[in-house]
């Protein structure tokens, strides 16, 4: 068996590490490793989103970066969007909405969306359809899913 | 939902009360899993881990049809880490029909019939060491003639796919690929061609596509060597996987017990097993430690059920002022190696289920080729049909110059009419669907250079089955549903709609659990349209069953007849003056005293559910062609179904949007394509591209409510018909901003700039 790379990171502010394979990625790490099962795999090559979190403020597919490149950095996943207790606007206004059906894809798109909307707080449809391209949904027709982005990000703006 | 499930309805009924007002019914409140799924709590197939567990890995045949002469799997089963490896003898003999099929498509035993169907497999104590051993796997294959399309098939000189498994209805002299055959109809087909001013025949195609759920099919198995299992598993039916499972390793269907995962979508591809009984039948070779398996994208592309491809001739009769005299369809169908997975039936049955016409005529061939297994895809076989069918009345109105809305109104199939598949339709809201279309301001928009309109209409039957529920109450006047209907898409939110409204309690007092195999009578998959339709209705039942009980035992309390009591705003009241002067005695106060009056107190219903109502609708979409590279972009989509009812608006507005989505990739992007070799050439979401947000306008929608009287609170179900219209509305689009017929799906950039050059260059 191969050797085993010692890993030390930040999750959602936590000081984590873990043990992985030179070749486990750092969606692998997150699920089998930390028990961060919100990053879902919906296809390994980086065309679904489902696996998306940031990496130090940058949006990535984990399941397109090694786990043993997570050393030393400051990882968000969905596990840590909500705070204290208290959802994210976009976490509440995908409930609202009814932006979810089967709901596999949630994770990877409120982490992107809350990517985009920490980047530009007032996007317009087009701006929010093209930064969601990444992220597949096969039950909404994306419909709901523009609508609850759209309407946290006025409310996030009526906040600030 | 495959034809042969359809089971006889054994419960008819007409409970809906027209004058009723509700209080939660046809609200949108949060979905009761909503927090979960928002904050990655909620697991899916792939989130279970158990203690001890083992990883599997599954060898693919690399070829489309070959003969297996030797599988070595010794160096396999030395590597380290492997603790079992399966290959397809190991299963049980001796199994017929669709049992075989099933354990043939779980692991090859002599023959592989497509690229990506299962050799052998390894569990091992890492899913790299698995992935490492199969590779150390060594097959010996002798290359058979394989053959893809569907008319290719049918040819005489095609390879033989499978011997023996040719229908008694098949016509003397056909090919062995063919395997069933079908005819039926009525009317006067002759006299209503004579009668028309217009007859038109074409032939249409379609390709395979998949139902493309993001989440891939998962489970952890357990088995020992006693015959006794768990799974936990992604499945639209837990019941299913149990049967399947079951019957493929010869097991006692009682002895498993299928647990299911919160799901991530399915469409109808996860109400089948493809690599479940692997993974049981690993954790037996490996003493009964839980095997994981989880697939890749590419094998889900390569090795789950897409849908079938299609070949399609349809004629209809059209007189000058636009009624429609008569129509005939000859489909053909692949559905992969096996027999009855193409929906050929179906999409008889669906092809002029819109129309009221005097003369019908439907033939249909299952056909062989050698792809993966065909499953369920959302109204299976309707939207192909709906795609020969709705363009070439399209081309019809075109060439006679009629408006389509008003052919189909005129022709439109409703209450009383004898259906194109037989049985007469009671209450039916197409009409309704095709008056709120031309009512809507999507109509009135103007339309530019290059752009066009188009107008389908689509149907799908909707399914009851077989279906357990069970209702409990808990001593705080709380209750607790049991279902055994996946939640796909907010059915847990309906079902809580319903049994709050029928109890009169809040909607967050009723929480819907979906559960164990162990814990309910057997329930069909959430298949069909029958999710909130079916489980919805004993769910109902249920809770009247606890009502009684609930005024026997304020009866009891009062010392007056039980019959004396009513149930009205979750309580329970005298019933009139003469019952006597008792104050209201609330499902709280009853459940707080439960254990003293009598014990616990709960409703259960099982039924194969009759009342099903059909479900019609009318899609209009305006497209814009770019003449310079084919593409096509749809500008605006609008879609009107009636759901009956619509108990949560807002995940039936969901289906209607979702449908739409699939039907607009199936129309434009989406197929399977191989090459020469028989090998799939896009097994990735890179290639197989199903639509992003950057390809879709908002969708909308128009919920038309014509209760079904056969259910209690007017469901009819929503799910599938809204894939239904898109693949020929958007051709009929295409065909209003080009002139181009298109008339061979996916109409991609390249089909349609062709058509575009040929049309220009005479």
């Amino acid at each position: 068996m191969s050797n085993k790379i010692h890993v030390s990171t930040k999750v959602n502010g936590d000081e984590v590490e873990f043990l992985c394979d030179p070749r486990e990625t750092l969606l692998d790490a997150l699920r089998d490793r930390l028990n961060l099962t919100g990053a879902k795999e919906g296809c390994g090559t980086g065309d679904c989103g489902a696996c998306s979190v940031t990496v130090d403020g940058r949006l990535v597919c984990s399941c397109l970066m090694l786990g043993a490149e997570a050393e030393g950095k400051e990882i968000a996943t969905i596990e840590g969007m909500a705070e204290g207790g208290e959802l994210h606007p976009l976490q509440r206004k995908f409930i609202e909405h009814a932006a979810l059906q089967c709901g596999v894809c949630t994770p990877g798109i409120l982490v992107a969306a809350k990517n985009l909307l920490e980047k530009n707080p007032d996007p317009t449809e087009e701006q929010v359809r093209y930064w969601l391209a990444g992220n597949l949904c096969r039950c909404t027709g994306y419909d709901k899913i523009i609508r609850a982005v759209m309407d946290a990000a006025e409310e996030m703006r009526g906040a600030a | 939902m495959a034809l042969d499930e359809v089971k006889p309805v054994v419960e008819t009924g007409e409970s809906y009360d027209s004058n009723k007002e509700f209080k939660y019914v046809g609200t949108r409140p949060n979905r009761p899993d909503g927090l979960d799924k928002v904050t990655g709590r909620a697991k899916y197939g792939a989130d279970h881990a158990v203690a001890n567990m083992l990883h599997a890995a599954v060898l693919r045949s690399p070829h489309a049809h070959a003969r297996i002469v030797k599988i070595d799997t010794s160096k396999a089963e030395a590597a380290e880490g492997v603790k079992a490896v399966v290959i397809g003898t190991d299963l049980p003999e001796g199994l017929t029909g669709g049992d075989l099929h099933l354990q043939e498509n779980t692991l090859a035993r002599d023959k592989v019939y497509y690229d990506g169907h299962a050799v052998a497999a390894v569990a091992a104590t890492s899913a790299l060491a698995a992935k490492d051993a199969v590779k150390l796997i060594e097959v010996e294959y002798e290359l058979l003639p394989h053959v893809i399309d569907v008319d290719e098939a049918m040819k005489p000189d095609a390879p033989v796919i499978r011997e023996g498994d040719q229908g008694p209805t098949v016509p003397e002299g056909m090919h062995p690929n063919v395997v069933n055959y079908m005819e039926f109809g009525h009317g006067d087909l002759e006299a209503g061609f004579a009668a028309a001013d217009l007859v038109l025949e074409n032939t249409f195609k379609t390709e395979a596509t998949h139902q493309g759920y993001i989440e891939p099919h998962a489970c952890v198995g357990q088995l020992g060597e006693d015959g006794k299992g768990e799974m936990w598993v992604c499945t639209q039916g837990q019941w299913f996987i149990r049967k399947m499972c079951a019957a493929v390793l010869g097991l006692e269907a009682s002895n498993l017990r299928v647990t299911p995962s919160e799901i991530g979508g399915g469409f109808g591809g996860k109400t089948t097993i493809f690599s479940e009984a692997i993974s049981l039948a690993l954790s037996r070779k490996a003493g009964g430690r839980p095997v994981k398996l989880v697939m890749t994208r590419s094998e889900v592309l390569r090795a789950t059920g897409p849908t079938a491809s299609t070949s399609m001739d349809v004629k209809i009769g059209m007189k000058k002022d636009g009624t429609i005299t008569a129509g005939s369809v000859e489909f053909r169908m692949q559905g992969g190696a096996w027999p009855d997975m193409a929906p050929t039936g179906m999409a008889l049955n669906c092809a002029f289920a819109s129309y009221d016409m005097p003369a019908v005529h439907h033939v249909g061939y299952d056909v062989l080729a050698n792809r993966p297994k065909a499953a369920a895809y959302r109204a299976p076989g309707s939207p192909m049909a709906a795609f020969a069918v709705e363009s070439l009345v399209d081309e019809m109105c075109r060439e006679l110059k009629l408006d389509p809305i008003e052919v189909r109104m005129k022709n439109g199939a409703k209450e009383g009419t004898k259906a194109s598949y037989g049985p007469t339709f009671k209450q039916i809201g197409l009409m309704q669907t095709l008056e709120a279309a031309k009512a809507h301001p999507n109509l009135q928009a103007e339309l530019g250079p290059n752009q066009g309109r188009g107008v389908a209409c689509g149907f799908w039957f909707n399914h009851g089955g077989e279906t357990s529920v069970t209702l409990a109450l808990g001593n705080d006047g709380t209750v607790t549903v049991s279902a055994g209907t996946p939640d796909i898409g907010g059915s847990r939110a309906s079902v809580a709609l319903m049994v709050a409204e029928t109890l009169g309690i809040p909607y967050d007092h009723v929480r819907v659990n979906i559960v164990e195999t162990g814990a309910l009578g057997f329930n069909e998959p959430s298949h069909g349209s029958r999710a909130t339709f079916a489980t919805g209705k004993a769910a109902v039942e249920s809770c009247n069953q606890a009502i009684k009980e609930m005024c026997r035992r304020a009866a009891k309390k009062w010392g007056i007849d039980e019959d004396a009591v009513e149930w009205k705003d979750g309580a329970a009241h005298p019933a009139g003056p003469n019952a006597g002067e008792f104050p209201p005695m609330t499902i709280k106060k009853i459940a707080q005293s439960m254990g003293r009056s009598g014990g616990p107190i709960s409703g259960h219903h099982e039924t194969t559910a009759g009342g099903v109502g059909e479900s019609f609708g009318t899609h209009v979409v305006d497209v814009e062609v770019d003449p310079e590279t084919g593409k096509t972009t749809i500008l605006r989509y609008l879609v009107v179904q009636d759901a009956g009812r619509a108990i949560h608006p807002s995940y039936v507005e969901g289906q209607y949007q979702g449908g739409a989505a699939q039907g607009i990739g199936w129309a434009l992007n989406e197929e399977y394509v191989y090459d020469d070799m028989g090998r799939l050439q896009n097994p990735v979401f890179l290639d197989y591209r199903v639509p992003v947000a950057s390809d879709l306008p908002m969708i909308d929608t128009v919920i038309v409510e014509v209760p079904n009287p056969g259910h209690p609170y007017g469901v009819r179900g929503v799910g599938e018909t809204g894939i239904t219209p898109p693949l020929p509305a958007i051709a009929n689009a295409i065909a209003d901003a080009t002139g181009c017929r298109m008339r061979h799906l996916p109409m991609t950039p390249v089909k349609v700039l062709k058509a575009i050059k040929e049309r220009v260059n005479g």
